[in-house]
This record gives structure tokens, sequence and C-alpha cells, in this order.
């Protein structure tokens, strides 16, 4: 069976382009702020939404989430305000939310309970940056359990043993990680991108979106040109914290365009 | 089956590999290379040589009859890692793995450090072998142990201090994994301790079990006998995994002393076996102070090497298992066992060793004159001056 977030891929494809998805965390730079943040990237052309879990130690991420999420959770960020945030945003939009998340969260919470509060919530699944297919065993079966999406992340430097092992794992899709290195802007998305999105289509990927690094509309059209969709972070995180949510509604729109006429 | 022939990644349920994929390549390069090292005997004659000739093994074994005498129970042997080169055992490790980098054709080193001793260590072992290192260092640490990181500097180290998150030993060890993550084709990530992803906790473990290995056998030359327990602080856990490791299928008994802070019973200490859960932190399961929600706790300790929110993953299985006991030395224990150790031996130790000797203390008293205690005494207390001259109100006595 396709997934919502499959469904959302397959259908831009048909229309001859890729998604944009959006990330911001969850609770930043507030509980209601950050609902009214999601909902200005469904209005403004997100097609998929991934929330973050703020965590005390992101080894993935760079300096501007860092921030944000230490700021979440010096609010007092609770993980039942996560689901609360789901609930809110999911009732509103008809956009699919994956949540990104820290694997300890999870365990604490117990895995088969976040499964069961995130599928209630309206949560499509999760994107999990530190947990690989070898750990994985409880949550593919919870997730199997709950119709649950799991992104697993492929790397550059990952063996084609391995990215056979991550597509075969995911649902929804397989995230690309654009570069080796840490959430955040860069300037030029590394040409092992493509090679890497290359890789994965050759060991048979159907769906691939690529993350980390991302911030222009002309990066979107670019990575949207050979892969199926562009993840934006940082710059989206960023945009909302030094100028609000109109502009980060704007700033939404304006990478979405990246999109138009990426493929042929 | 022998305790010893633990190989990783699971001790029990814990260990294991929770780590970005994008390490993955560079784990999976490091544990083979390191399975390589470990049976090739080239690798394992230089390495010895380099103990033999730059570290100064074997470490010498002093019996501290005044030390054990204001116990007044069993006898307390030390195992002087002090004397090792760099002035903790933190040298072990630094040199296998700096050898091993080499042979997989890394030439960056980065590392994390708490007291900054394996920061040191690590300066050390790049100014030998030529390679460039970074060490990162919790901002706090880099204020509390200022002497370690002149001594970095001096070795030709780069140190980074950490301005985020509690600004410690974790948040080092988070940034040192950032920087591996995304320079990892040339650089090593060379941990300090038992914990982290597989093939960290047992890799490092057996670059210290020579502490163990030697101290069993000096033992029976000059003793006749193995000793009745044996004793070494944890932070992290790898001198005493180090010292362990050698007696775990022996009728030998194990105690690890744990930084207990301010106390066990408050909130600002950091002892992660007796009051942590297990969850997962820096790559491995194991025990976490947390809070419900699993966000890691900030651990409190006067010691910088021991403040730590998690501990190396085969601790969470001995003790689980009961074959090592865990517990909470305050940091008033602490500093008097330091100030005892200094007035009755004339031996200076790390604040990190004299929770271990804290803890032995208390031990010995509930034993037999002809019980032996075999304590590891992981680091000398030269870096810890400032600290111990504050709590003692020693600069007075001089002005």
């Amino acid at each position: 069976m396709t997934s919502r977030v499959e469904a959302v891929i397959d259908a831009a494809k048909s229309a001859g382009r890729g998604v944009f998805v959006g990330y911001l965390p969850a609770g930043f730079p507030s509980i209601d702020e950050s609902v009214d943040a999601l909902l200005a990237l469904a209005r403004n052309g997100a097609d998929v939404i991934e929330l973050g879990v703020p965590y005390s130690d992101p080894v993935m991420d760079g300096v501007v989430i860092q921030r944000a999420t230490n700021r979440a959770l010096e609010k007092g960020f609770k993980l039942s305000a996560l689901f609360e945030i789901l609930r809110r945003a999911t009732a509103e939009i008809d956009v699919p939310i994956l949540v990104m998340t820290y694997w300890n969260p999870v365990v604490q919470y117990g895995i088969e309970r976040f499964a069961s509060d995130l599928a209630a919530s309206g949560g499509s699944g999760l994107i999990t940056p530190d947990l690989i297919p070898d750990e994985a065993e409880e949550w593919i079966a919870a997730s199997d359990r709950h119709g649950l999406d799991r992104i697993f992340l492929a790397a550059p430097s990952s063996t084609d043993e391995r990215l056979r092992s991550v597509i075969e794992s995911s649902r929804g899709f397989v995230y690309a990680v654009s570069t080796m290195g840490i959430t955040g802007a860069r300037a030029d998305v590394d040409s092992a991108a493509r090679a890497l999105v290359a890789r994965l289509h050759s060991q048979g990927a159907s769906r691939v979106c690529v993350g980390v690094g991302i911030s222009t509309a002309d990066q979107v059209h670019d990575v949207t040109g050979y892969a199926d969709g562009a993840i934006v972070g940082s710059h989206l995180v960023a945009t909302l914290d030094e100028h609000g949510l109109d502009a980060l509604g704007e700033q939404t729109s304006i990478l979405a365009t990246g999109l138009l006429n990426a493929r042929k | 089956m022998s305790l010893r022939d633990e190989t990783g990644p699971y001790f029990g349920e814990y260990g294991g590999r929770f780590v970005p994929e994008s390490l993955i390549a560079a784990l999976d390069e490091l544990t083979d290379a390191y399975l390589a090292a470990k049976h090739d005997l080239i690798f394992q004659a230089e390495l010895a040589e380099l103990h033999r000739s730059y570290t100064g093994r074997p470490s010498i074994i002093t019996e501290a009859h005044r030390f054990a005498a204001l116990a007044g129970g069993a006898r307390i042997l030390l195992k002087r890692e002090d004397l090792n080169h760099t002035g903790s055992h933190k040298i072990n490790n630094v040199l296998g793995q700096a050898l091993l980098a080499k042979r997989i054709g890394k030439t960056r080193l980065i590392a994390e450090t708490g007291a900054g001793q394996h920061g040191v260590a690590t300066a050390t072992a790049a100014a030998l072998m030529g390679m460039s290192c970074v060490v990162y260092m919790g901002e706090v640490d880099t204020e509390r142990q200022a002497l370690n990181v002149a001594r970095m500097k001096l070795l030709g180290a780069e140190v980074i201090p950490v301005t985020h998150g509690s600004r410690t030993l974790k948040d080092a060890i988070n940034e040192a994994m950032r920087d591996w993550v995304t320079n990892v084709e040339n650089t090593h990530y060379l941990l300090g301790t038992v914990a982290g992803p597989h093939p960290f906790p047992v890799m490092v473990r057996d670059f210290h079990s020579i502490i163990g290995n030697e101290a069993r056998a000096q033992l029976l030359e000059s003793e006749g006998r193995l000793p009745t327990a044996v004793a070494a602080c944890v932070g992290g856990g790898s001198n005493a995994m180090g010292i362990f490791h050698a007696f775990l299928d022996d009728e030998v008994a194990l105690y690890g002393f744990e930084a207990a802070g301010d106390g066990i019973d408050t909130p600002r200490h950091a002892a992660t076996l007796e009051r942590g859960r297990p969850g997962v932190l820096h790559g491995a399961k194991t025990y976490v102070l947390q809070d419900e929600d699993g966000q890691t706790i900030e651990s409190h300790s006067i010691s910088a090497g021991l403040d730590y929110p998690g501990v190396g993953p085969e601790h969470a299985w001995l003790r689980d298992s009961g074959r090592a006991e865990y517990l909470g030395v305050s940091d008033a224990e602490a500093m008097q066992a330091l100030w005892d150790l200094s007035r009755t031996e004339g031996i200076i130790p790390a604040i990190e060793t004299a929770h271990a000797l804290a803890g032995v203390l208390t031990l010995a008293r509930t034993m037999n004159p002809d019980d032996i205690i075999l304590v590891n005494l992981s680091g000398r207390g030269d870096k810890d001056m400032e600290t111990a001259a504050r709590y003692f109100g020693l600069l007075e006595d001089k002005a």
C-alpha cells in the first residue's frame, strides 16, 4: 500500500515535478507559533513537512538548528507538546508531517507508545538521523503495526550493500544526505548528492529526497532535477527566527518556485 | 563462557551503533582495521615497544601502608598509572589508536576531553607521530583545567572550546562527532573512553587492558595470590575497564566508584549507573542521566574527568549482571581522600582517582588485614593543583 508521503511524491512526479520538504523544530519559537509556522509552510507550497523534536545532544545538526532546539528545550518543551502540535496542525492541513527525532526520546517514551501516539495525532512517520536499519528492529515492527513511514538516511560514504539495506527498510522515501557533514546552509550542494542519488536509483530506490545544505530556490531546482524532492531546514529556521512568520511564508513560496520546470 | 571474551557490538542489551549513517563506513573501516591489528604481531610489537620506551611501562605497584592504616582493614595496593608519560592511564589507549589511525591512512586526529588528560595524551601522540590534532573541550572545563589547555597548545594541538549545551565533556563529544561526520575521510576520532559506538568500547578497553594484565601478573608474582577486590573510579569508565578486564573471570570483587558530586540524593551528581536509566547517548545504548523525555541531564562533579552523564556499555552490562558493583563518592569525600593520600604516601592523585581512593577506604574498613584491595591510581594530581589549592585554602598560606 502506498503511504501518504509516497502518494504526494508520486503525484508530483506524474505532474513532472519534485516535492519540497520543509523542516521546522517543534516548540520553536513557542508551541503556538510552531503550529502557525507549520501552517505557513503548508499554505505556501511545502509538499511534505518535517517536524523536528528538540533534543539535548543533536549530533547531526549545525548551529542554526542547535540554537533553535535549545531554546525550545529551555522553554520547557516536552514530548507531549509534540503530539499536541501535530494534532493541531494536521486538523488544519492535508500536507503530511514526518517527525524527525534522535532515537533516545523515542526509546524513553516507549517505541510502541510513540508509534501509537504519532499515528493517533496524524503524524505520517519518522525520520531517524541516528538510527540505522541495523538497530531498528523494534521500530520497523511498530511502524508496520501503525502504518507509519520510516525514513532512514543514506550517505555518500555508504556502501552499495548498505544502500540496499536502507532502501529495503525505508518507507516514504530515502533521505539522501547531500554531503559529508551536518545540517546548515552551504553555497554549493555537493556533486556527491547527484552521485548518491544515482547510486540509490541503481540499487532500486523508487523515491529519494535530498537534504542537508540546501537553502535557495536554485538549489531546490537543481536537486529536484535528479531527485524526487529537496529538503530545506536551517534556512527556514533562521528565517523564522530572524524575520518571523510572514517572512517564513514568503521564503517557502520562493523555495517552492524552484520546483517548477525542474524536469525536462 | 568467559566474560573476558565479549567483543561487542553488544554487551548484553547495551552497546551498538546509534550514529548517523555517514559514520558507518568509518566505523566499519575502524572495526576491520582494529581486528586485523589485534592479531597482527608487528602492530602488537610496535605498540609494546612504544609502551616500554615511551610510556614507561610496566607501571609499578606501590603498597599504601600509611594510607591503609587510616581504615585499619585490608591492605591497599596502588597500580601506578599516574607514573605513565603524560600522567595518567589515557596514554595506553591513545598510542594504540594513533598507531591504528596511521595504519588506515588518517592524517588528522580529533579528540574530546574533560579533565584534559585525554586531550593532552592525544596531542602528545599527534606530536610523536607527526599528525595534526584538534581537541574539543567544554568551555567550563577549559577554565577549570587551564593548565592542560596550555599543555595541549604547547604540544601543537588546536584546542576548541565548546560553548553550547552544558559546555562540558558531553558537548565536547557532540562537537567531535560533528567534526568527524564532516571530515571522516582524513580524520580519526580518537575517542578517549569505553563509550561511544562500536568498536570504541571494546577497542578502548582492549588498549587499556594492559593495566589489569600487568597488575594481575605483578600480584601473582609478589603476593602469590589474586587481590580480594579491584577498584577504580568510573566516569566513562576507561581506567576501570582497563583494570577490571583481566579479573572478570576470577573470584575477585570489582568496585567502580562514580562521582556523587554534592551527594547521590541531590540533583547535582554524575552517578550514572546508580541514578541513570538505560537509554541511548553518544552512539551506544547504556545508562544515561536523563529526564522522562530522554533529554540528557547535566551531570555535576568537582572532577572534570568524571563529569559525564553516560557510561561505557560494558559497565552497564557488568552492573546489571552484578559482576561489578558501582557506588557513589561525593566531592567532599574525594577531596578528603586526595588530602589523605598526599599526606600519608607522598602521592598527589588526580581528583578523579581520589574518588576511587575514598571508596576504597570505606571498603577496606569492612575487610580483614589479609585482604588486598588493588586500586587503579589512574592519574596524578598536578593538573588539579589550582582546584585543590582553592579547595583547601592553600594559596592563602603562601601569601
